[in-house]
């Protein structure tokens, strides 16, 4: 698998979530994916972008479109260093939130992803990468 | 600070969202429609979502919440135009909007809220003999 | 003394170019690309001169790596060229063939070296042996990379034709699967059925399932994801054609299908129509009437 392109863009206000969500759509665009499909990619961005914003304190997206084989896709790494989650099990299920939100954000943002994996240390913070593939 | 503007037509007071929904706008929109529903005494909202490219669980929320605090004040939500990638994205995502009615459109929203309110007129049935066939 | 098979190969390349462009032409012609009438003499002439003159440039600079930098626009060319085959319809024969009947002339072309000895022959026809080789295999890779995009593609519009969405009456759509439900193929289903809705500002859905073998739990997810979405858009969707059997493997398996069901098709087209404000009468009285 080879990256073709990184973009980065910081998450720390409302107003970067929206700019989160404008270049995802941007990429997926790029790479040809389906109007569903860069529905769901821009929906996920978006949910997860909120959890680092809400849960994380802030951090950073990267942004890289990826190539394996002649398959295109597009793969989102959240980060921030925020208080990390103990139980990435619980944090997962619907409904459960920390935050008084309805605790769709993780679980939600995997259902619309191919691929999702997520690495958490509690008191160094949160890291959720995420794929979507043509 | 920008805001959606809210008109008001008849016993309905109508919301339509063109642009990226950032938080705050969302957090104004439900602030201003409340205030609105109260003092017009408006008995149905229709917002139209057309032009919006994704709803999130913050938006659905904002929509949900919109949706109950009508309720309490006696005016009906109903949700217009969503499009087919938003829908599927939204039942993917697992998220319910309970209390609210849907339409594929401004038109068939208004006929819904305007039937609610001859219904209420008349004197007779509420909303929920309309739905058992 | 030892000698260079390379040496040898780009030497007689160059000084018998005439001689091999012929010989190698005169072998497409017999071969079968050309009778099958997929593509004409003078565009085969063209890819043969372009090609030809690129595999002697690339044995110039030296090596017989196909792999190499030096070989990078011949490499190209060829993948151009059995992609456009691969799209044509050519046999994967007759592709191959297309490099591999170029060893033939080569190789005589060696043979008529003027200061040929055996071993700058033997040298020299491993030389040739050795790049064309590795240049028809990456040839047929090629080749079979464009078919399998070819099949995909292929397989996207079976799955975009075998799902029409009908219009029964004015707000009132019919959507009749046949065939397994795999979830590639009701994302399409799914997607095809909500724009419709939109397209036609229907009221009432109708998916007809009479002609879906089982249905088991990922298919009933599937039809209740659909049915969803639609209700979000704003639009009721009602499931028809459920058979008996289906109907029992259902309940023996605990699958939940929580929606408006019906028997026949023609059940829900009449449940759709009443809510709609319609019915259908019989016009009894008026032709008895006349008699």
């Amino acid at each position: 698998m080879t990256v073709t392109k990184t973009e980065a863009l910081p998450v720390r206000s409302g107003d970067d979530v929206v700019r989160v969500r404008q270049r995802v759509r941007a990429l997926a665009v790029e790479i040809g994916l389906g109007l569903v499909d860069q529905t769901k990619i821009v929906t996920a961005a978006s949910e997860l972008a909120r959890n680092t914003l809400d849960y994380g304190g802030g951090g950073d997206v990267r942004m890289e479109t990826v190539l394996a084989g002649t398959r295109k896709g597009l793969r989102l790494t959240f980060e921030d260093q925020g208080p990390g989650i103990a139980d990435i099990e619980q944090a997962m299920t619907d409904h459960y939130t920390s935050g008084g939100g309805l605790g769709l954000g993780l679980g939600g943002a995997k259902r619309l992803s191919n691929e999702f994996h997520i690495e958490s240390t509690p008191g160094s913070g949160t890291r959720v990468t995420i794929a979507r593939w043509k | 600070m920008d805001r959606i503007p809210i008109l008001k037509l008849g016993g309905a007071l109508i919301v339509t969202i063109q642009v990226d929904m950032h938080d705050r706008l969302a957090l104004a929109l439900e602030e201003d429609l409340t205030a609105m529903i109260a003092r017009t005494g408006a008995r149905g909202v229709l917002i139209e979502i057309s032009a919006l490219e994704i709803v999130d669980s913050f938006i659905g929320r904002m929509l949900v919440s919109i949706a109950a605090v009508s309720r309490v004040l006696d005016a009906e939500t109903v949700v217009a135009g969503m499009r087919p990638a938003v829908a599927i994205t939204l039942v993917e995502l697992g998220l319910e909007l309970t209390g609210i009615k849907t339409a594929l459109n401004v038109e068939r929203g208004m006929a819904l809220i305007q039937a609610r309110l001859s219904d209420e007129d008349d004197g007779h049935g509420s909303d929920r003999d309309r739905h058992e066939d | 003394m030892k000698t260079d098979g390379a040496e040898v190969l780009s030497k007689t390349v160059t000084q018998d170019e005439a001689a091999i462009l012929d010989a190698w032409n005169v072998a497409l012609l017999e071969g079968t690309s050309l009778q099958s009438g997929r593509i004409r003499e003078a565009e085969l002439q063209t890819q043969v001169k372009t090609v030809f003159g690129q595999l002697r440039d690339a044995l110039a600079s030296g090596g017989l790596d196909a792999d190499a930098a030096g070989f990078a626009s011949l490499r190209e060319t060829l993948a151009d060229i059995s992609r456009s085959r691969a799209i044509q319809g050519f046999t994967p024969t007759d592709t191959a063939n297309f490099v591999f009947s170029l060893k033939e002339p080569i190789f005589d072309a060696l043979k008529r070296m003027p200061d040929g000895d055996a071993t700058a022959l033997a040298a020299g026809v491993w030389a040739a042996g050795k790049v064309l080789d590795r240049l028809g295999l990456q040839t047929m890779e090629v080749f079979l990379a464009s078919r399998e995009e070819v099949i995909g593609r292929q397989g996207q519009e079976i799955a975009e034709l075998s799902t029409p969405v009908v219009r029964l009456w004015d707000g009132i759509l019919a959507l009749p699967l046949i065939g397994t439900l795999d979830s590639a193929r009701t994302g399409v289903v799914m997607e095809n059925l909500l724009q419709a809705i939109v397209d036609e500002e229907a009221e009432i859905a109708i998916i007809d399932i009479t002609g879906v073998p089982t249905v088991d739990t990922l298919v009933a997810q599937h039809l209740l994801k659909t049915v969803a979405a639609a209700r979000l858009m704003g639009a009721d969707c009602i499931v028809s054609g459920i058979r008996p059997q289906i109907a029992q493997t259902m309940v023996h398996l605990g699958v939940e299908l929580n929606v408006v069901s019906k028997a026949t098709l023609a059940d829900a087209f009449a449940v759709a129509l009443k809510r709609t404000g319609r019915k259908v009468v019989r016009q009894q009285a008026s032709t008895e009437g006349r008699r």
